[in-house]
């Protein structure tokens, strides 16, 4: 997309985002016995043999990687849950269906290094995408019913990564649209028909509300 | 592993109430990246952030030294790079924000939303920035344009101060329910802000509820 050649705009970089999701909680079943971890983040265990427990990703991730645990995949990563999410969001184009904020990073995450811990994994990452593919395609979309009358979008159930992405090219977009439709724009009217391509008449500018998308 | 740290558990008033220190270090990091203008800064969290790292830090040299479980060691030393990989990243992105509106900084309200060592810093480097244009630029200029804040001298305002862009768009998500909340100064633009929702809206409308706490930015 064009805004990707200003970093800025980005705000956080994909690593950045990732460092964020691996605060999610998620739950491992221990290989081994340990006492309690006091970390600055927070109280974690104490760990035994085959006991659940919640402790965050990276931490989860580090146990993992050393053989010191196996990783409960999240319930909404099963193959039945991500059908039914895939098939709600191919039918509501104006809507994007509940996931977690993170679910992006955690799935990468868990494909990465707990792999075997995933049931179905070539389905599963298969759905991912396929959801991932449909959500953005509504971002799209609703990203063409912006106008300069836009004043606020509406981003219900957006994820962290899908945010990220798109971030760039939205705030441009606002940002030239709201500067071309300023009110001191507005007071020469012969100006404004030549410069912006015909949108859909959306009737008096006072009643332009809010724009909730995908639309 | 145990004695101080149970503690230190148990006396972390923000823990008792909810909000690890972490979180709260992680919310100003975000808003502060997000925010195009600097925020208040941080004093009294960042100070407990430092304590607790400063004392994670002792207590993984001394585990290395008794050689206590290696694994334990190493998940605390993970512990303690992310911990202060976000205190530096927030420290970092305001020293960024400073040397790009130092001046603006320096000559409005702003300069209060900077620590002590902060304020040092924006000092020295405009000394040094105004001494470097003053010689390598303006000194050779003709008459009536040597300013470092004005084009010329028949400019009204300080136009060669960079200033923040306020009316960016920025997303953002309420904490807790809002409602109605009015965007501009004439009333047009009402929106609801719901709980959990996302919403890119221009940083200069909702400023103050980003400074109350009670919108995070994303």
């Amino acid at each position: 997309m064009a805004g990707q050649s200003d970093p800025h705009l980005s705000v956080f970089t994909p690593p950045e985002v990732e460092f964020l999701a691996e605060d999610e909680k998620v739950e491992i079943i221990p290989k081994l016995s340990l006492g309690s971890l006091h970390m600055i983040c927070g109280d974690f265990g104490p760990f035994r043999p085959n006991i659940a427990s919640e402790v965050p990703l990276w931490l989860a991730v580090a146990l993992k990687e050393r053989g010191k645990c196996d990783i409960r995949a999240p319930d909404w990563m099963s193959v039945d849950k991500l059908m039914q999410i895939l098939e709600a969001e191919r039918e509501s184009p104006r809507e994007f269906q509940p996931l977690p904020f993170h679910y992006i990073e955690i799935s990468k995450l868990l494909f990465k290094h707990a792999h075997d811990n995933i049931q179905d994994i070539y389905m599963v990452r298969s759905l991912i995408e396929d959801i991932r593919d449909v959500r953005f395609h509504k971002v799209e979309s609703g990203l063409q019913t912006i106008s300069g009358r836009t004043h606020a979008v509406k981003l219900k159930n957006l994820s962290a990564m899908e945010v990220n992405i798109v971030r760039p090219f939205m705030i441009r977009t606002l940002q030239a649209f709201y500067k071309h439709d300023s009110p001191h724009i507005i007071q020469q009217p012969e100006k404004s028909g030549s410069r912006r391509p015909q949108a859909p008449d959306r009737g008096p500018r006072p009643l332009q509300k809010k724009v909730t998308f995908p639309t | 592993m145990s004695g101080p740290w149970s503690e230190e558990a148990e006396e972390d008033a923000s823990s008792l109430a909810g909000t690890t220190d972490v979180e709260l270090i992680k919310r100003a990091w975000r808003n502060e990246k997000a925010a195009p203008e600097i925020l208040q800064f941080e004093g009294p969290l960042v100070l407990r952030v430092r304590e607790q790292i400063q004392l994670l830090e002792e207590t993984v040299e001394e585990s290395t030294e008794n050689g206590s479980n290696d694994l334990v060691v190493s998940l605390y030393q993970m512990d303690l790079d992310r911990t202060l990989f976000l205190l530096r990243s927030y420290l970092r992105i305001r020293l960024q924000k400073i040397e790009k509106y130092m001046i603006h900084i320096s000559k409005t309200n702003l300069w209060n939303r900077l620590s002590e060592q902060e304020k040092k810093f924006a000092k020295r480097c405009t000394e040094i920035m105004e001494k470097l244009l003053e010689q390598s630029v303006l000194a050779r200029l003709p008459y009536g344009y040597e300013s470092f804040l004005k084009q010329s001298i028949s400019s009204e305002e300080d136009d060669m101060v960079p200033e923040p862009q306020l009316d960016t768009f920025v997303f953002c998500k309420a904490k807790d329910a809002v409602g109605a909340f009015q965007l501009d100064d004439s009333g047009d633009e009402i929106v609801d802000l719901v709980a959990d929702d996302l919403y890119v809206i221009r940083y200069k409308s909702i400023k103050g509820l980003v400074e109350a706490g009670q919108i995070d930015l994303v």
